[in-house]
Formats: structure tokens, C-alpha cells, sequence
């Protein structure tokens, strides 16, 4: 237990659950299952943003040893459809330190760097999906969750966020869960697979 | 001067006005008319009714009569703080949210008047604690009331985006930030906007009043500067406390937003 980067142990939440499994870094998860089974409140119960039953472990150390902020910067979750409360996309970003990360993610993401100084409501639905891919990494966290992050994505840009989250998850003490629809993208992408349904995990590869 | 004394023809004949309105509104078809009456009848119970508990406070001098007339006045105001709330606060917190921050932004502000700055003696005196206290309930209450309400309707409209940047890792106080600054602006722009309009576009009840009662203007207005300061910071101080009161609650101490804490009512 204590050697996995993350574990999740016995979880339950609304009628759903246990689930259980552990992920080591560099380690990708894929989650597939039907819609409206949960697999979005799984990860909303993985950063305690739901109440939930059964146990979370970061490196054997369960989310009560750090701050609520701290547990969210290290477990991350990426919504489908952002949310943005801000007028410019600058307000979304407003760390300064990570000035030099950020430039080179939004390149990555296919961005030129005026992109920042746009007003949010000019951004598409998949240019707001992209930037909230942005907004967690910048805080680089140890474990991504997903949810499904290509939903309103072409093909093009599907590629981008495939090749940037790959090399991402290179870095030291790094894994990602990922929900998603898409079968091929779940090959592509995912070690390991999981179908979801609402008593637990069902292995696929 | 002496005050002209109004009789009951003098009352009926202003109450008939408001009469003509309500036939002429149900005439038009613009609804309202049975409300308007009921609330008309109501205020004019309720008003007599004080004046008569008037008559005997202003007889006895009594501290305790005037503290338990403060008392029934800052609980009702409680219910009437939670009843104006479309989304509300389950069970005795809400109420007790309501009661705290009027007690705050009411009474405790009139006692401080009255030892510390109009000086008194006794410092429940009748004459000058019950209007006080009335004065600050009256208007401190719409401030909360609007704060609140405001709140908790966003906060409620707003749980997504104020999930999504705890996602990011920001406290449940800077996840909220906008929505209780708006808030805050929401329970003080009354206040605000009644100072700005104070003599100028309104002249406000209180030195209305007194010079009807006979009081040089310039003592009038006086008085009524000092109500405006002390509604103000009344509200003010009220509504800081119903807003840190409310958020507070509203998130448990893993910064998960409790919306299983909120009621929508009808």
C-alpha cells in the first residue's frame, strides 16, 4: 500500500462504490463506463469535493495529513466543462512563478502567447477546455484526473493534449486517471482499464 | 409649537387613498389589491399595538419591560431575516444567523449610542432607547435580510465554478471571495445610496419627524446625521457578521461545499 504513488480503498459514495485500486507514478488509469454511472463523482470524491466513505491514500498518507488546498494541488481534477470566473484568461493564471511553465504549456496546447490576454467569452468550447487543461497543470500536480478532457476537441487538437499529457506524466512521482467515451483514445492512452458501473471496477486490460 | 393631534377621520381619510388604489389596481387588472390592503391593516394593528405598549413603557421606566420589548423585536426580526431568503439555511442555524446579526447591528450599536455618545441617564430612557433601537432594527434588517439572500442564491446559482477553483487548490475563502464581496455590496448599497440622497433628493424620517414634533431644524438634522452613521455601521457590522456566519457554515473543514445545508423554499 504504502509503495503506490495513489490508492483508493474501499471508496463509497452516494448509492455507488466500493471501489478500490492503487496507481504507481508514471502510471496511466483509463475509466470507461456508461454515462450517468458516477465515474464524474468518482473523481469529485477523490478531491473530497463530495462526502464519501473508505479510505485515500497519497504515498500511504491519507488526505487529513495535508491542508484540503494542499490535497487538491497534488490530486487534481479537470472538469469537462470549465468554468471560468474571471474576465481575462490572465485571471485564471494569477501565479507569477509559473510564469515559464505556463508559456510553454500553451504552446504545447497550440496556443500563441497573446492567448492570456483574451477576454474568456472569446474563447471557443474547446479552446476552454484545452486552457483548463492548462490551469491544473501549471499547479503541476502529482496525480491528473481527467474527465474526459477531449470531449470537445478535433482531432487535431485531441492529438496535442494525447502527446502533451504522455509526456507529462513522465516527470517523477506523476500518474492520471482518465475518464473517457472514447474506446480507441482509452487504447491509445491508458495502461490499465477499468469499466465502471455503480457496485465497483471491473478490469479490462 | 404644538403638534396638530390627527383623529380617526383624519386616518381613515388617508387610509381611503390607499383604498382607491387598491380598487383602481384590481380595476386595472394589475393584482396586488388584496395584499396592499392586508399589509395596510396590518401595519396599522401592529403600530397601534406599540403605541399602546408605548404608553405604558414611557409610564414605568422599567429596564426590564424595555430589554424584553428589544428582545420579541430582535427575534421576530430573525424570522423576518430567514422568511425574505428564497434559499435558505436548514434548521436553527439560519434562524440563529439572523437573530445574531441583528442583535449585532441593532442593539448592541443603540446601547453603544446611548452609553457613549447621547449620554443618557439611565441609559434606557424610554424616550431615546426605544426609537433607537426600532430605528436600527427597521433598517439594519433590510440590509441583512438582502445580503443573505444574495449569498446563499449565488452561492447556490454558482457551486459549479466555486467547485471547480477549490479543484485548483484555493481555500473556500478565496473560492467564495466574489460572491460574498458581491454580497456585502448588495446588503450596504441601501445605506449607501440613502446617505448620498440624505437631504438632498429625501429628507430621511427621523428629522422629518422631529420637526413635525417641533424641534429646531438644526437639532432635527443633527439626530438624524447620527442615525445615518449608526445605521450604517449597524448594517454594516451586521451584515459582516451574516455573511462570515453563513459562508462559514457552508463549507465543512475539507472545503467542500455543503450544499445538503441549503433549503429552497417557495
Amino acid at each position: 500500500m504504502n509503495r503506490s504513488l495513489f490508492a483508493i480503498e474501499n471508496l463509497c459514495y452516494l448509492q455507488n462504490g466500493p471501489y478500490s485500486f492503487t496507481i504507481d507514478e508514471h502510471e496511466i488509469i483509463g475509466l470507461s463506463g456508461a454515462s450517468g454511472v458516477g465515474k464524474t463523482q468518482l473523481l469529485r470524491a477523490m478531491v473530497e469535493t463530495i462526502l464519501y466513505s473508505g479510505s485515500l491514500y497519497f504515498k500511504g498518507q491519507k488526505p487529513e495529513k495535508f491542508s484540503p488546498s494542499q490535497w487538491r494541488r497534488l490530486i487534481s481534477l479537470v472538469p469537462a466543462e470549465s468554468m471560468w470566473w474571471g474576465e481575462y484568461v490572465s485571471d485564471h493564471f494569477p501565479d507569477e512563478e509559473t510564469e515559464v511553465i505556463l508559456a510553454t504549456l500553451l504552446e504545447e496546447l497550440g496556443f500563441t502567447p497573446e492567448i492570456v490576454s483574451w477576454q474568456v467569452e472569446r474563447l471557443s468550447t474547446g479552446e476552454r477546455q484545452r486552457l483548463a487543461l492548462a490551469r491544473a497543470l501549471v499547479l503541476q500536480p502529482a496525480v491528473l484526473l481527467l474527465d474526459e478532457p477531449c470531449s470537445a476537441l478535433d482531432s487535431q487538437s485531441t492529438e496535442l493534449v494525447e502527446t502533451l499529457l504522455l509526456r507529462y506524466r513522465q516527470r517523477s512521482e506523476t500518474a492520471l486517471i482518465w475518464v473517457s467515451h472514447d474506446e480507441e483514445q482509452l487504447k491509445r492512452v491508458a495502461d490499465r482499464c477499468f469499466q465502471v458501473d455503480q457496485r465497483g471496477l471491473h478490469v479490462r486490460w | 409649537m404644538q403638534v396638530i393631534p390627527l383623529s380617526t377621520i383624519d386616518l381613515s381619510i388617508a387610509a381611503a387613498l390607499v383604498v382607491f388604489l387598491a380598487l383602481l389596481s384590481n380595476r386595472l387588472g394589475l393584482g396586488l389589491s388584496k395584499r396592499l390592503l392586508i399589509s395596510g391593516l396590518r401595519m396599522t394593528a401592529q403600530l397601534m399595538l406599540i403605541g399602546l405598549i408605548l404608553r405604558q413603557l414611557f409610564a414605568s421606566y422599567n429596564v426590564w419591560l424595555i430589554l424584553i420589548l428589544a428582545a420579541v423585536m430582535i427575534l421576530i426580526a430573525g424570522r423576518e431575516i430567514l422568511t425574505r431568503q428564497k434559499i435558505r439555511l436548514r434548521g436553527m442555524y439560519g434562524y440563529g444567523v439572523g437573530v445574531i446579526s441583528i442583535t449585532i447591528s441593532s442593539f448592541t450599536i443603540a446601547l453603544f449610542s446611548l452609553l457613549v455618545i447621547i449620554e443618557v441617564e439611565p441609559w434606557y430612557t424610554p424616550q431615546y432607547a426605544i426609537p433607537l433601537i426600532g430605528m436600527l432594527l427597521g433598517n439594519t434588517m433590510t440590509g441583512i435580510s438582502l445580503a443573505t439572500d444574495r449569498l446563499t442564491t449565488d452561492i447556490h446559482t454558482h457551486r459549479n465554478l466555486i467547485e471547480q477553483r477549490l479543484y485548483l487548490g484555493e481555500t473556500w475563502q478565496r473560492a467564495s471571495e466574489d460572491i460574498r464581496k458581491n454580497a456585502m455590496r448588495t446588503g450596504m448599497i441601501p445605506i449607501i445610496n440613502a446617505m448620498a440622497a440624505a437631504g438632498v433628493v429625501s429628507l430621511p424620517g427621523t428629522m422629518t419627524g422631529q420637526i413635525l414634533g417641533g424641534s429646531p431644524p438644526l437639532e432635527a438634522v443633527k439626530y438624524q446625521i447620527l442615525i445615518l452613521f449608526l445605521i450604517a455601521a449597524g448594517t454594516g457590522f451586521g451584515v459582516v457578521a451574516a455573511i462570515w456566519l453563513t459562508s462559514r457554515s457552508l463549507f465543512d473543514k475539507r472545503y467542500r461545499l455543503c450544499l445538503e445545508k441549503l433549503k429552497k423554499v417557495q
